[in-house]
């Protein structure tokens, strides 16, 4: 029960927010703090991947991009030509396809937003998987540069195919009924609605999390982070949990595109730039690497301050810096640092030398 | 296909892979003397070039080009000094996170002085109709500029490592860091050396390369992969396979725009990339008795 403390109380913080909104009349802060909340849903399973099994990923742009991409034109893209093929019909006959007019009046078919939902979450996670298979096994340079390759595929699929919209992205995506009176849309009445789907999912997810991370699971993946080798001399399949919570963090990027791209009602091929995945990874970084809570905290904040437009022009300059700061003074995420040590550093790097025997390391 | 286009392509591939094998030896001499990749190499590809470009209106363009290649090194000189000197034994995770940084506040930097208009130094010799016929072939002689400085630096590179004490140095620190050091070598200053070198090759490319490939604030992070993937192709740290590797991805780059869309150009070098690591991650020249003892 001790262990729920934490979550309550991010609950009801949640809920004093919307209040609070309420009362003053400021509501539109709710919406970035709804994808404030998924983009922190797919921080917090990078996370995992990053800081307690210690595998760097530079692609996870390209999960999110997938889920929002393929639930976006699954739920979009017009099947009335494909009326006649087997798998427009056998689709048709489970009762997976919604049928109506467009603004046109011409007829319009198209997948249920729960089964583009499922399709593209599978799909991510498949796609995870037949990736991780070969990519885990690299370390390092070898690991940035595969998944940053991953993720650049992705952009270029993207940008090149018109299925996915090309340059322009796919637009007019519908809302997503999770259950009868429950929607994700970018509708203004139902931005409390939706604040709260996003918050709940997010909350979901961190329990989930927590529960992975203090699990045989978490145990496995902490000691591959120290040694694999160590790891794998006391009976730790390295290869296949490795492969599971890059799957897993897979799911939890690919899950908070879909919910994004029918929040947001469309998704644009920025989503998927290297410029995102190094985003996420520099927020995972300032919380601290092997710090759910810290990724879930500064993915809240520093979505919400980059969404709302503080940083301006310097949206990427920003990340780039924090990125370089967090990495010399601070590898253990700002929440963990040690002040005092950290500050006797950097005036021992002011005077350029240490006195012998000084222990002045910052933690590392 | 004919014969006079066979080698329209196969000139225009070599140009590519001169490039590229540039980078990768960008890539090579840092990793030889630090372990580490330093993510930031396609930068100095393009701070050479737009430095040039805008020092152009007020020198001739050698000294342009001569003042472009110092300020790249002395601004590679300042990143090892400012963010990496002092680093005691930083982990990978840490200094490709450091590099990914710097990378990316150098493209802002780059994006706010010079805006992202697509910009080109002109033509060495005549203007973008000059030709010369080879082989029935008509080639820009910008082709022939860039070919020949790329195979000059490599020259150069060879004799500075075999010949000049320096250069023996740098490799001593490269093979083993704790002997040299024992050997009296400072191998901090060889490692801000390393930074000087690679920025000022890269530069030095940036700059013959404008005219044909015109130079943005953004085109580091496109080289960057693709040097990469020339330096893994011929095996972390051997520059002289780097030169055939980058041929070899140039060539098939050019050969590939005949049979793929354009959109895709990209996507063959990452192919290659994600193919060469999980079959042969020690490289298609390197040996793979050696690769088992290092760390992939």
């Amino acid at each position: 029960m001790k262990k729920m403390l934490p979550l309550a109380v991010v609950a009801l913080i949640v809920i004093a927010i919307q209040v609070i909104t309420g009362l003053t009349d400021t509501r539109f802060y709710l919406t970035q703090l709804t994808m404030s909340a998924y983009y922190a849903l797919l921080i917090i399973g990078l996370c995992v991947v990053m800081g307690y099994a210690g595998q760097i990923s530079l692609g996870h742009a390209g999960f999110f991009a997938i889920g929002g991409y393929v639930s976006a034109a699954l739920t979009t893209r017009n099947l009335v030509a494909h009326k006649e093929t087997g798998l427009v019909k056998m689709l048709d006959g489970f009762g997976l396809l919604v049928s109506g007019q467009d603004i046109y009046g011409d007829a319009f078919m198209a997948v249920t937003p729960w089964t583009a939902c499922i399709l593209a979450v599978l799909c991510a996670g498949l796609i995870a998987w037949i990736l991780g298979i070969p990519v885990l096994k690299l370390k390092g340079h070898y690991l940035a540069m595969a998944t940053l390759g991953f993720g650049i595929i992705i952009y270029r699929i993207v940008l090149a195919s018109a299925y996915f919209g090309e340059a322009d992205g796919i637009s007019e995506v519908p809302g997503f009924t999770l259950v009868p009176g429950l929607t994700v849309s970018g509708d203004f009445g139902a931005r409390e609605e939706n604040y709260y789907i996003a918050w709940g999912l997010l909350i979901l997810g961190m329990v989930l999390l927590r529960n992975l991370i203090d699990s045989r699971v978490g145990r496995a993946l902490r000691s591959i982070h120290g040694s694999e080798e160590a790891a794998a001399s006391v009976g730790v399949n390295t290869a296949r949990y490795k492969l599971s919570v890059f799957v897993l963090s897979a799911v939890f990027a690919a899950v908070a595109g879909v919910f994004m791209v029918h929040y947001n009602g469309g998704i644009g091929p920025s989503e998927a730039g290297v410029m995102k995945s190094v985003r996420y990874v520099a927020i995972v970084a300032v919380g601290g690497m092997a710090h759910i809570w810290g990724a879930l905290i500064m993915g809240i904040v520093l979505n919400f301050l980059s969404l709302r437009g503080v940083f301006g022009s310097y949206d990427d300059a920003v990340f780039g810096f924090i990125l370089i700061a967090i990495m010399l003074f601070a590898p253990n995420g700002i929440l963990s640092l040690n002040w005092r040590a950290s500050v006797e550093r950097l005036l021992t790097f002011a005077n350029l030398r240490k006195r012998p025997g000084d222990q002045t390391d910052a933690p590392s | 296909m004919t014969a006079e286009l066979f080698i329209q392509y196969l000139f225009a591939g070599i140009t590519y892979g001169a490039i590229y094998a540039i980078v990768a030896i960008g890539f090579n001499i840092i990793y030889n003397t630090t372990g580490i990749i330093n993510f930031a190499q396609g930068e100095f590809v393009m701070l050479g070039g737009m430095i040039s470009i805008s020092l152009l209106p007020f020198v001739p363009m050698p000294v342009a080009i001569a003042l472009a290649v110092i300020l790249t090194m002395i601004f590679g000189a300042l990143l090892e000094i400012c963010f990496i000197r002092w680093l005691e034994s930083p982990g990978v995770l840490r200094m490709i996170i450091i590099t990914i940084g710097l990378s990316i506040l150098t493209r802002e930097v780059a994006l706010h002085i010079w805006g992202e208009s697509i910009r080109s130094l002109p033509y060495f010799v005549g203007d973008e109709i000059t030709t010369v016929t080879i082989l029935g072939a008509r080639i820009s002689p910008q082709v022939l500029w860039v070919i020949g400085v790329c195979g000059l630096m490599v020259v150069f590179l060879s004799v500075f490592f075999q010949t000049t004490s320096v250069g023996r140095e740098m490799r001593a620190c490269a093979a083993n860091r704790k002997a040299a050091i024992l050997c009296g070598i400072n191998t901090r200053n060889m490692v801000t050396l390393s930074f000087i070198l690679s920025a000022g090759m890269g530069a030095l490319a940036g700059c013959v390369m404008s005219p044909i490939t015109s130079t943005e604030y953004d085109i580091g992070t496109g080289l960057a992969i693709k040097g990469f993937t020339v330096a893994i192709l011929g095996g972390l740290g051997n520059s002289m396979a780097a030169v055939g590797a980058g041929l070899l991805l140039g060539i098939l780059e050019a050969f590939s725009i005949s049979i793929l869309p354009l959109a895709f150009k990209d996507a063959i070098a990452i192919t290659i990339l994600l193919l060469i690591l999980f079959v042969r991650p020690h490289g298609l020249f390197g040996s793979s008795a050696a690769a088992g003892l290092k760390e992939f």
